[in-house]
């Protein structure tokens, strides 16, 4: 850090600490911030698109997560350059409103900085270059919506929307078991959602995984599994027609609130309460019993004697089920949360078609599913998978499906993709700049040549020869004068996305355009880094 | 890190680093490869075994010592820090749970196709073209697999047992107890037929006892608990009527919540214990109201009630845990019972004899004439801990085997003539691919065929000459034929016996391209700053 000096050389301090803090200025820090930038927009390049490739994490006690969830692979990071920093919380805020690009928007926010980088080395004033980029940006997010195209699926043919989930899904490891994979979360988010109001509530689809079976095992339960076994190895393992009583309360007697003692001063005493205890288990099962219901589900634990009466009984039940749990059993069976077995009455009951119990491989694991219920509406995603990472990583690329597959029964507008999108708009970008006769001009057109990054990426990725491909689909848009052409990752033999069916929402790629742009435009305006020595 | 001029600017935090393109495949490569030439040479029936010493912290596991050659449980205790080498080590295990043998095959075979990319990575092939390449590969293997199976006569209980001694046979020939190999196949055939179809390996138990030889092992019918009969009580009871009971017999506790005695005065004291004790008595009287001559817990006995039940010719059992109560419980036809109060609605066990009987030196009860038919015990003997550790080991693999090829009754020729039929297969359809994953295609069968020039090469033979026998043979037409691992020659699957399931070979292919794949994918290896852990 520069130090300003007296006459007599001593430093003049203006900060406190000073000399403990660390500070850039002036262009100095535009490049710095751009080379953060650029080191983390280039790890996450290599993951974009249908064949991106895989980082290892290893966290800090040793274990392993594989992903190319662009989103995962920054949070996983934990970097601390502070530019760095605004980009991991770039693709959070993508994730956040839409669940899916989250690689692509700092892709192209990394392609942004360097060619503002070009523009700086050429003298352009960064505040110059940042509103040339906004303008830019407008116009790319005007063209695309004069290219976006409707999506039409109905509930009875959801083919389209299939479609969808498999291009966001194409870019995980998951590409093996594509088409499985994509039905199963068109069919999760459309036994939710609700087509009128164009809706879709997260809170019904639970992402379930287990470890052991083939990821072609990942099936759609339509109904609630928990991950518990039956409270007595020996109660039946499937129940029809079930009514289920769902307790908050242990089958134990009840203790007080209020702190107490009891006291036992004699012999008669200790014998009534003897009774008193056996007769408190016998009324909670009678009571449960006498409500009509044929299964138990309880938030806590039950007594050895209180376990063996249900058995006895022909009760089967289910003990320590969590909070969360609990509330899908509830709202999938139609059934009350009772919180005391004097409140308890058939109304009050679930049902449920099918109760039974899995078990898998020829490890222990047991897990137990509700079926049929009259509540369609909570459903599960079971995710089978080799081991614990593809399991995981599987979930992942679940969660994204699902959120395409609801940002288009919300919006049914779409815009091609496979670097389609980005190409029409580089073009219309770089016709618009032209007639720009300010210094903006350079930085539209170079806002144009950083959306030709994402094709080259994806080419790359694919084992193309970037810079020739995407020559090829840039004249053949012109020629054709097709916005839906653009680089064929999957290597289909066709350039013709709608062919492929390769398209992503307009609003995630209107998001990709709006943040990144933004973010460039807040790293473009800081010209000074002042870092707080560490505190003592 | 990024340097900008001279100045670094740090991206990730302290002590994180990232390691990327070649650099980070390099590094997978040389951590799976490492892995896969560890366990290679316990590959086959002449694979040697390993030594692994605890290095634990407590004074119990210091140094304790397990002889194996069982990959799942190498792979387990080897501690790595390559996280590729983790991905291969967690692939393995989850072979190990769903068919419970071939570990060493997945690992080995994954870790020499990634040796094979390795070279194709280096000529400039793009990873996603060696993965397209193996995809197509590992269909072709597995397609080849089916049509190479021999589909079993279900009908034929002779050709059935036949079969399956030979795969217990071939399987059991890689570990430790190949000297008695036939003896053990027996053993593992008539304990898996019990089980009638079902793949409920819970019914088949393992005792171990140190002492005598491994061929002094025998199967026996019925069930073994390691525990001793109550002090006066029958010894021998035929046509037992058991009760399984969960249930405390030393004081049974005052369950109501917070309950003290507090009592003034001495004589008081007494008459608590009375009736402590007429209240143990009454459950006694209880229990033995169900009309049974056996009584087992699973928790302590005091001698009161033991004393009781002596009086009146029960033979009680205290201590059995858990397992052990679950697997009698189900043996027996008994429930688990943990109240008295309704002889009419408790399920009773029975069993035909039930006596002490010794094994070694140690006295252990035997129930034999169960209900549930399936039911049996294996008890092993051995010179040594960790020769019985091994053998037990070596039988569960045989076990779950067998379980498994008794519900899949296509089998296939071993001794490496699958992977030669398998690879011939793959490198005809490479040869009309008509692009670079022809190159991959390739590779994959080179792999296959490493497979049998590891058997023999692990035997001490002359891996290139067999090899190259044993692919003429299958070209011109002998399918069956294989390595001869006794005379160093080929020979004939079906005069050798050398069978496997076909559900293990399958899964072996589909678990190594996968393990191959998901690394050969990765690009970039991300480490977190280590966690620091205070010291003990």
């Amino acid at each position: 850090m520069s130090l300003a000096f007296d006459e007599n050389g001593r430093p003049v301090l203006i900060l406190r600490e000073q000399e403990k803090k660390a500070r850039l200025r002036g262009i100095e820090a535009h490049k710095a911030h751009i080379l953060a930038a650029k080191t983390v927009a280039s790890t996450l390049r290599s993951s974009l698109g249908p064949k991106g490739l895989d980082k290892i994490i290893v966290d800090g006690d040793g274990g392993v997560t594989v992903t190319n969830d662009g989103a995962t692979i920054l949070q996983e990071m934990q970097v601390e350059n502070e530019i760095a920093k605004l980009l991991v919380q770039l693709s959070k805020a993508q994730d956040d409103e839409i669940g899916d690009g989250t690689t692509g928007v700092v892709v192209l926010a990394g392609a942004l900085l360097q060619q503002a980088e070009l523009l700086l080395d050429r003298g352009l004033h960064p505040i110059r270059i940042a509103d040339g980029f906004e303008t830019a940006c407008d116009i790319a997010v005007e063209h695309l919506k004069t290219q976006a195209d409707t999506f039409e699926f109905t509930a009875e043919d959801p083919e389209q929307l299939v479609k969808t989930c498999m291009t966001s899904l194409g870019s995980k490891i998951v590409n093996r078991d594509l088409r499985h994979l994509a039905e199963v979360c068109v069919d999760a988010v459309l036994s939710v959602a609700d087509l009128e109001r164009r809706d879709v509530d997260f809170e019904l689809i639970k992402v379930v995984g287990k470890e052991g079976g083939a990821m072609e095992d990942t099936q759609l339960i339509k109904g609630v599994i928990i991950d518990k076994q039956f409270s007595h190895p020996q109660m039946d393992k499937e129940l029809k027609d079930v009514k289920i009583a769902i307790l908050t309360c242990p089958f134990e007697p009840p203790k007080p609130k209020t702190k107490h003692k009891l006291n036992v001063k004699s012999k008669e005493e200790f014998e009534k309460l003897y009774k008193q205890e056996q007769a408190y288990f016998t009324e909670m099962v009678a009571q449960v019993k006498a409500s009509g219901a044929t299964l138990a589900c309880s938030q806590w634990g039950f007594d050895d004697e209180a376990n063996h009466l249900l058995l006895q009984n022909d009760l089967p039940a289910i003990r320590w089920i969590g909070g969360v749990e609990m509330e899908l059993i509830a709202i999938a069976t139609n059934g009350n949360i009772v919180p005391r077995f004097s409140d308890l009455t058939p109304e009050k009951l679930g049902t449920a078609g099918t109760v039974r119990e899995l078990s898998f491989g020829t490890t222990k694991d047991k897990m137990i599913v509700f079926e049929d219920c009259p509540n369609q509406k909570a459903v599960t995603i079971f995710v089978r998978g080799g081991n614990q990472m593809i399991v995981k990583e599987t979930e992942r690329s679940i969660h994204d499906a699902l959120c395409v597959a609801r940002n288009l029964v919300r919006e049914s507008t779409i815009i091609y993709g496979g670097g389609a999108a980005e190409i029409t708009c580089s073009l219309a970008v770089s016709d618009a700049a032209d007639k720009h006769s300010n210094v903006e001009q350079y930085a539209i057109r170079a806002f144009a040549n950083a959306l030709d990054d994402i094709p080259m990426a994806l080419a790359a990725n694919s084992g193309l020869d970037p810079v020739g491909t995407l020559a090829a689909v840039k004249a053949a848009q012109v020629e054709t004068g097709n916005s839906f052409l653009g680089v064929d990752c999957a290597l289909k033999g066709t350039n013709d996305m709608k062919a492929q069916g390769v398209f992503d929402p307009l609003s995630s790629k209107v998001q990709q355009f709006r943040l990144a742009t933004q973010m460039v435009k807040m790293i473009l305006k800081l010209d000074d880094v002042i870092v707080s020595g560490a505190y003592q | 890190m990024a340097s900008f001029g001279l100045q670094p600017v740090q991206i990730l935090g302290d002590q994180g680093s990232e390691e990327r393109g070649s650099l980070a495949r390099l590094s997978s490569f040389v951590g799976a490869i490492a892995i896969g030439d560890l366990v290679k040479t316990t590959l086959g029936p002449k694979g040697m075994d390993k030594i692994l010493q605890s290095e634990g912290m407590g004074a119990s596991q210091r140094g304790s010592i397990t002889v194996t050659n069982d990959g799942a449980t190498i792979l387990k205790s080897v501690l790595v820090d390559n996280p590729a080498a983790k991905i291969l080590i967690e692939i393995s295990k989850v072979q190990d749970d769903v068919v419970g043998d071939g570990t060493t095959s997945v690992c080995v075979l994954a870790s020499r196709l990634l040796r094979e990319a390795e070279q194709l990575v280096n000529q400039r092939i793009h990873p996603q073209v060696i993965i397209q390449g193996f995809r197509k590969a590992a269909e072709v293997a597995k397609d080849a697999l089916v049509e190479f199976a021999n589909l079993r006569d279900a009908e034929d209980t002779d050709g059935v047992r036949n079969d399956l001694l030979n795969i217990a046979r071939t399987t059991l020939s890689s570990k430790v107890v190949f000297h008695d190999k036939n003896f053990f196949a027996e053993m593992c055939v008539d304990a898996v037929m019990r089980l009638r179809g079902s793949t409920d390996l819970e019914a088949i138990q393992i005792i171990k006892k140190t002492g005598g030889s491994l061929r002094e092992s025998f199967l026996a019918e019925g069930f073994i608990l390691e525990k001793k009969i109550g002090v006066g009580q029958p010894k021998r009871i035929e046509n037992a009527r058991i009760m399984v009971a969960n249930t405390a017999m030393d004081t049974d506790k005052v369950k109501i919540f917070s309950t003290r005695v507090r009592v003034d005065e001495s004589a008081k004291v007494a008459e608590i214990e009375a009736a402590e004790k007429d209240k143990m008595r009454a459950k006694v009287e209880k229990i033995l109201a169900h009309d049974i001559n056996v009584f087992i817990n699973r928790q302590l006995i005091y001698n009161y009630p033991e004393e009781i039940f002596a009086d009146n010719g029960v033979m009680a059992i205290e201590h059995a845990d858990f397992d052990g109560i679950e697997r009698l419980a189900m043996v027996t036809g008994a429930e688990i019972v943990s109240t008295f109060d309704h002889p009419d609605k408790v399920t009773l066990g029975s069993c035909d004899l039930i006596e002490e009987i010794l094994i070694g030196e140690s006295k252990m009860i035997r129930f034999s004439g169960v209900a549930e038919g399936a039911a049996c015990t294996i008890v092993l003997r051995g010179a040594s801990k960790q020769l019985l550790d091994e053998a037990e080991r070596s039988l569960h693999d045989a076990l779950c085997v067998l379980s498994q090829a008794i519900g899949e009754p296509r089998t296939i020729y071993g001794g490496g003539a699958s992977e030669i039929h398998m690879a011939a297969a793959v490198e005809a359809a490479a040869s009309v691919q008509g692009d670079k994953q022809a190159l991959a295609m390739e590779a994959f069968a080179r792999a296959l065929r490493q497979m049998p020039t590891i058997l023999a090469d692990n035997a001490g033979y002359d891996s290139a000459q067999l090899v190259a026998e044993l692919k003429a043979a299958h070209a011109s037409g002998s399918s069956s034929a294989c390595l001869d691992m006794y005379n160093g020659c080929i020979g004939d699957a079906i005069d050798l016996g050398v069978l496997e399931s076909y559900k293990v070979k399958s899964s072996v292919v589909s678990s190594a391209a996968e393990a191959a794949e998901m690394i050969l994918r990765v690009d970039d290896v991300i480490r977190q700053p280590v966690r620091q852990r205070a010291q003990e």
